[in-house]
């Protein structure tokens, strides 16, 4: 088979239209952080010092960890998408599903850590501990948790979704020829990998 | 043959994170901020092109709406930047 020819495939003309309609979708999302980042970066703007004493008390670790595992799920999401819809793979696109939605869990999990963390040391909205800092440090967490709150909230979405998709594929209502929904639930998920590429360093690594 | 293709993108991405922990934990100061950031803009960029399959598109309305949307971006951010700078 002609490269040409697989390229062909993977273009996946048939579904053009729902594919415009998705990005459409994402472009929103784009937005709605793009509208974050920016005042993210004002107040980051307005007080370095706080917001390098902000990220001093995140676990530079865990994000790194987290940034890897949403990394690897993206390559197990278009792998699995590429041996349903190329390769008409069944069980290897179920499994590489089964793995992404794993990879999604794991992502939460090393979340929830950090953010009971966060708690057990009086870092959280409104508690007494953290209203007595200075107002940069108090900006940073309430757009720490805003932000990486709302980043969780489209993971857990991503999971659900990647989770219909799984049934679909295991009930062959997803096949090789009808293969919108998980395309368009793959690249959901891609776009929730790059919001945390930005995340990731804007506030782990504040140097 | 797109598997090797896939994971080497991956390599790459991985890579690109290896290279921004280490950027920030030498401390460049005030260029740091940059660098972190065009770090970023290549590895989302690998993500849209090879993971996201924009690379492969046909469309032109696809083609274009990622750059319209960062041109948006560019927009509001530089705006918001000239009045708080000049206030």
């Amino acid at each position: 088979m002609s490269s040409s020819h697989s390229q062909s495939v993977e273009v996946h003309e048939e579904g053009v239209k729902a594919r415009v309609g998705l990005w459409l979708f994402l472009l929103s999302e784009i937005l709605l952080f793009g509208g974050m980042f920016l005042l993210y970066s004002m107040y980051r703007y307005k007080n370095p010092g706080d917001f390098h004493a902000g990220s001093m008390e995140l676990s530079r670790f865990d994000g790194t960890l987290n940034t890897l595992v949403l990394l690897t799920s993206s390559l197990t999401v278009v792998v699995a998408l590429h041996s349903l819809h190329v390769k008409r793979n069944k069980r290897r696109a179920a499994i590489f599903l089964g793995a992404t939605i794993a990879l999604g869990l794991t992502f939460l999990v090393v979340k929830s850590f950090e953010w009971t963390a966060k708690f057990e040391h009086g870092l959280y909205p409104g508690a007494k501990f953290l209203e007595s800092q200075p107002h940069g440090f108090i900006l940073f967490f309430g757009l720490y948790f805003v932000m990486t709150g709302l980043h969780a909230l489209h993971v857990i979405i991503g999971m659900a979704i990647l989770s219909f998709v799984l049934n679909f594929v295991l009930r062959d209502k997803v096949t090789a020829d009808r293969i919108n929904i998980m395309e368009n639930g793959a690249l959901y998920w891609h776009l929730v990998d790059i919001i945390w590429i930005f995340l990731f360093p804007l506030f782990y690594l504040i140097s | 043959m797109t598997y090797p293709r896939y994971i080497l993108v991956w390599v790459g991405l991985v890579l690109l994170t290896a290279i921004t922990v280490t950027s920030a934990s030498l401390n460049f100061g005030r260029v740091g901020i940059l660098i972190v950031l065009a770090i970023a803009a290549i590895k989302s960029t690998l993500v849209l092109l090879y993971f996201m399959n924009l690379l492969f598109e046909k469309r032109l309305l696809l083609k274009i709406l990622v750059p319209i949307a960062v041109c948006v971006l560019t927009i509001f951010i530089g705006l918001t930047y000239t009045d708080v700078l000049f206030r």
